[in-house]
């Protein structure tokens, strides 16, 4: 087995490096043939491991394949823990990459960064799939790095914009927030457990509940609890959960096949993943967990909220991104680990499909990405539209899709649940249904149904200033179908987004995570549900009894009553909450704050710095003054080198007086 | 009957006859230089006493260096003087100030 | 008192008093001469104190070539003397503290911490030159060979201070001389040969026309 996890590892790297260094000599066609080669030998092989260990009975892969150094005695290895979540994840993280791969090719057709798209993508590819696979944290937090380093790349892929190279910055620097919170949990967890083995660490999670540790005197803390918060504070960033979200929507400025790939599907699921992984000792701590669960529901409700007032399609879909971030959030916090992997997979698939759509239609009006001017495309766009409206039934949990199997799971395990704060993450889950339903479907009536307000498009026609990709002839649009590259990616992801639903049984009940995940029995959620589970139709029927369902309805029909029935009526009502409008489109100030807060404090504090510490300390005090008060003593001192032969022969003469009546008397 | 004591406060009061001399007559560099060789001299009588008691003849050999030294001393620093008066005009110690700072 | 010690207070008193005199005279020549009397009058001493050789090459080296050198170079330089003794009833006081001082200092060391037997005086056998030169050629021979550096780099440092480069020198430079080539002697000039022009000339045409044949080649 080692050879074929080396190569779903490395057949990406491979075509990255490939498609990276040597892009101009194979072409165009060279390099989308070479990468989606290496994407697809991961994906085959990921299926056969995916297959080996749900349906065969190869066993949880546990070895270290290269050992980099050892410091201290603490090892520096690079190893695989392959099991069903692995598996799981590799399955995910390959199929869409290989969908995005194939949908590029229509979708950057036009593109001068062709070739170095690839090899971005490739390379994302392979870091995932490190992140994933690792078996320590020391991978692990290269996987890490080396995801938010592409998603940096990709963002600012069009770094000719100035708002793309904005947007990559910030990605980066909020990042770089969650990942000091990562490093210091890793270390704290090093510090105790004195490996970076994930085995090891997890095996002293019972003593490490009890340990304390003292930041200084009075300030003790749980080490646990600490270590776990900091590692959370991680997958805050990685994961955009409230306050470290800013950079998701921003993000939308790359591509959107990366949209889809890495800031939808994969990438910033990593946090999940790490969360749902670290399950053994995230159990022993009530307090992680209560925090994962406020921040988890928080996310999801009012970031969905925010997604109301955009009217970027693009950023409907990265709000509604948070939004379900929040839930497989709030599902870990509720100590439903299952659950919340659940949600990833079946949500890496509907989004990557909106998202591959939103795509297709962003093709079909010339890189148009304002929904105002869209408007019954579903004449033009068969096949997009119907996939959409998968996406979108599957987003909102429409029941027999995937998306109301596992959000249905969450919102009923954090009902259950019994951490504080559990009947507050209860109740904004349960609003962000009705939520995610609105906003969905505004968003997909505006776009797909209503009449057609392409001669409004030169009024939002996005305002980059470059543009050599573009082709901005301002003619009529007269959108047509996509290529085949963009529909089959977008009929291939929408089988999963329905059918995937059906592996509820096993996931969430079975034992399908049994040897990944450990929940203790008093916090063990999904099995109090899966008490009453008896089979998927049993289920369903169920959920339509359940208030989420009927949330969901009523957004859906509050939409068409909106949108289709009375398209005057938002107009109305946002000037009757103008305030409440300018709260959702000021993204509740965060931004703002940030600005002012982080950057522009920063700023002040280096301006200061700059001021008082170097120039007036570092240079006038300590440079120029060590220069001036030699030059003021040499001015003083000057006076004895008179250049006068007889005042030196009679310092000497005095001179040896002195140590004559020194040295004899 | 001679005692060492004899010879060397004869030299401890050439010495200090000679130093009188450097601060009497600061401005006149021959004279300095004169004064100079006069120290010189006290100094070689300690040598020659002290060479004399021990009945060591290093002594000498030591003011026979010394003689050399102030010899090449006293031909350099008067080509120096030479060349002084030459440029400047003068030998007056308080016109020599070039290298005051 | 013994004659030696009479000697020595003699022979001391010209010393200081020279010394005295030397510092106080208003001419630089006076002073040179003063000088001279001092290291006579040390000469001698030292001769009391067996060092024969040293007090004839001080009187020899010092008097004969130092001072002679001082003299000359005294005489030499059109000096303004009342210039150089401005200050002097100045610093008159303090010159006599310091030297007071010490001496004061130094004859107290001296008196108080110093003494030493007096040696039996060698006797009419014993050559100092003999003696010094027997170490001074074996055991001191490098720092002899030094000294005589020493000497050599004063010499040449002394010339070529004082060397003054006179316009109307004709000296040559050797360098240049071995540096000439044919080239920058010899012009070759091509030319017509030139026809005999008169009979008369014809008679003493016998350097020309060879003149002629050499620059014709």
């Amino acid at each position: 087995m080692d050879t074929i996890y080396l190569l779903i590892v490395l057949a990406p790297l491979f075509g990255a490096i490939i498609a990276g260094l040597f892009g101009r000599q194979i072409g165009r066609a060279g390099a989308h043939s070479v990468t989606i080669l290496g994407v697809a030998i991961s994906f085959i092989l990921s299926v056969v491991v995916f297959w080996a260990h749900v349906f065969g009975d190869a066993g949880v892969y546990n070895e270290t394949v290269y050992t980099w150094m050892v410091s201290d005695g603490i090892q520096f290895e690079v190893g695989f823990l392959v099991d069903n979540l692995t598996a799981l994840m590799m399955l995910v993280v390959t199929f869409v990459s290989l969908m995005v791969h194939i949908y590029t090719i229509g979708y950057m057709k036009d593109d001068p960064g062709y070739q170095r798209f690839f090899a971005y993508i490739s390379l994302f590819t392979f870091s995932m799939l490190m992140l994933v696979m690792a078996n320590n944290f020391m991978q692990l937090f290269f996987g890490w790095e080396a995801v938010g380093l592409v998603s940096y790349l990709l963002i600012g892929f069009w770094y000719k914009r100035p708002t793309a190279t904005y947007a990559n910055m910030k990605a980066f620097i909020v990042n770089r927030v969650g990942d000091f919170g990562f490093l210091i949990g890793i270390a704290a967890l090093v510090f105790y457990a004195g490996s970076l083995n994930y085995t090891e660490v997890f095996a002293e999670a019972e003593s490490m509940r009890d340990a304390t540790i003292t930041i200084w005197p009075g300030w003790t803390f749980g080490l646990l609890d600490l270590a776990l918060i900091f590692l959370f504070i991680g997958a805050m960033g990685k994961s955009a959960q409230v306050p470290l979200h800013v950079w998701l929507p921003d993000s939308m400025e790359g591509p959107t096949p990366i949209s889809a790939l890495i800031h939808a599907a994969t990438m910033v699921t990593a946090g999940i993943f790490m969360v749902a992984r670290m399950s053994p000792l995230y159990e022993f701590s009530v307090p992680a967990l209560s925090m994962i669960l406020i921040i988890g529901a928080i996310t999801a409700f009012f970031m969905g909220l925010i997604g109301l007032v955009q009217n970027d399609i693009k950023r409907v879909v990265a709000y509604s991104t948070l939004s379900q971030l929040g839930y497989m959030t709030v599902a870990l916090g509720a100590s439903a680990y299952a659950a919340g992997l659940f949600h990833l997979m079946t949500h890496a698939f509907f989004k990557a499909l909106l998202f591959l759509a939103a795509g297709s239609v962003i093709i079909a009006m010339h890189h148009l990405q304002d929904m105002r001017a869209m408007g019954g495309l579903r004449r033009h766009m068969p096949i997009t539209y119907v996939t959409a409206l998968i996406g979108s039934l599957a987003l909102i949990g429409f029941p027999f899709f995937s998306g109301f199997f596992s959000k249905d799971a969450i919102i009923e395990a954090v009902g259950y649940s019994e951490i504080p704060g559990a009947t507050f993450a209860y109740w904004l889950v349960l609003a962000g249904v009705f939520v995610t339903a609105l906003y969905t479907f505004r968003m997909f009536f505006l776009v797909f149904h209503g009449e057609e307000r392409y001669d409004q498009a030169h009024k939002y026609m996005p305002d980059h200033g470059d543009e050599d990709d573009d082709h901005h002839d301002h003619g009529p649009l007269h959108p047509k179908e996509s290529p085949w590259v963009v529909t089959v990616p977008l009929i291939l992801l929408a089988i999963p987004s329905v059918v995937a639903g059906y592996f509820i049984g096993p996931m969430l009940f079975g034992d399908f995570f049994a040897d990944s995940l450990f929940v203790l029995p008093e916090q063990d959620v999904l099995a109090t549900k899966g008490e009453t589970y008896t089979g998927v139709i049993a289920f369903v029927l169920h959920g339509l009894m359940l208030p989420a369902f009927w949330l969901a309805m009523a957004g859906l029909g509050t939409a068409w009553y909106l949108y289709m029935k009375r398209p005057e009526l938002p107009g109305v009502i946002a000037e009757r909450l103008k305030l409440g409008v300018r709260i959702l489109e000021d993204k509740y100030g965060f931004d703002r704050f940030n600005d002012w807060f982080f950057a522009g404090g920063t700023v002040r504090l280096g301006r200061a710095l700059w001021r008082y510490g170097d120039a007036l300390i570092i240079d006038g005090l300590l440079v120029n003054g060590t220069a001036r008060s030699v030059g003021w003593i040499s001015a003083r001192i000057r006076h004895m080198q008179s250049g006068f032969l007889y005042h030196y022969a009679f310092v000497m003469i005095i001179g040896l007086l002195v140590l004559m009546f020194a040295f004899v008397i | 009957m001679i005692t060492l004591e004899h010879y060397l406060v004869l030299a401890a009061l050439l010495f200090s006859i000679s130093v009188a001399g450097i601060f009497l007559n600061r401005k006149n560099v021959i004279v300095l230089l004169m004064c100079i060789e006069l120290m010189l001299l006290a100094v070689n009588i300690n040598f020659i006493a002290f060479s004399f008691f021990l009945q060591d003849l290093a002594g000498q050999v030591f003011v026979f260096f010394i003689l050399t030294v102030a010899a090449a001393e006293a031909a350099i620093g008067l080509a120096i003087l030479v060349l002084l008066f030459r440029n400047r005009g003068t030998i007056n110690v308080q016109d020599l100030d070039a290298m005051k700072g | 008192m013994t004659f030696e010690l009479l000697l020595f207070y003699l022979f001391g008193a010209i010393l200081l008093g020279g010394a005295l005199a030397m510092i106080s005279v208003r001419n630089p020549v006076h002073a040179a001469l003063f000088l001279v009397l001092c290291f006579f009058a040390a000469a001698a001493i030292w001769l009391l104190a067996e060092a024969e050789f040293l007090g004839i090459v001080l009187v020899l080296v010092y008097v004969g070539a130092v001072m002679v050198l001082f003299l000359f170079v005294v005489m030499m330089l059109d000096i303004n003397l009342a210039k150089l003794r401005e200050g002097f009833t100045e610093y008159l006081p303090v010159g006599i503290v310091v030297a007071v001082a010490m001496a004061t200092v130094l004859v107290a060391v001296i008196t108080r911490y110093i003494t030493m037997d007096v040696p039996e005086r060698a006797g009419p056998e014993y050559a100092n030159t003999e003696a010094l030169g027997a170490i001074l050629y074996t055991e001191y021979v490098y720092p002899f060979e030094i000294a005589a550096v020493i000497l050599l780099v004063a010499i040449i440092a002394a010339i070529s201070l004082t060397m003054r480069k006179r316009p109307d020198n004709k000296s040559i430079d050797p360098g240049q001389q071995m540096a000439v080539s044919r080239e920058g002697r010899v012009r070759m000039v091509s030319m017509a040969s030139e026809k005999k022009k008169s009979p008369r000339r014809g008679a003493q045409g016998g350097g020309a026309d060879g003149q002629q044949d050499d620059q014709s080649k």
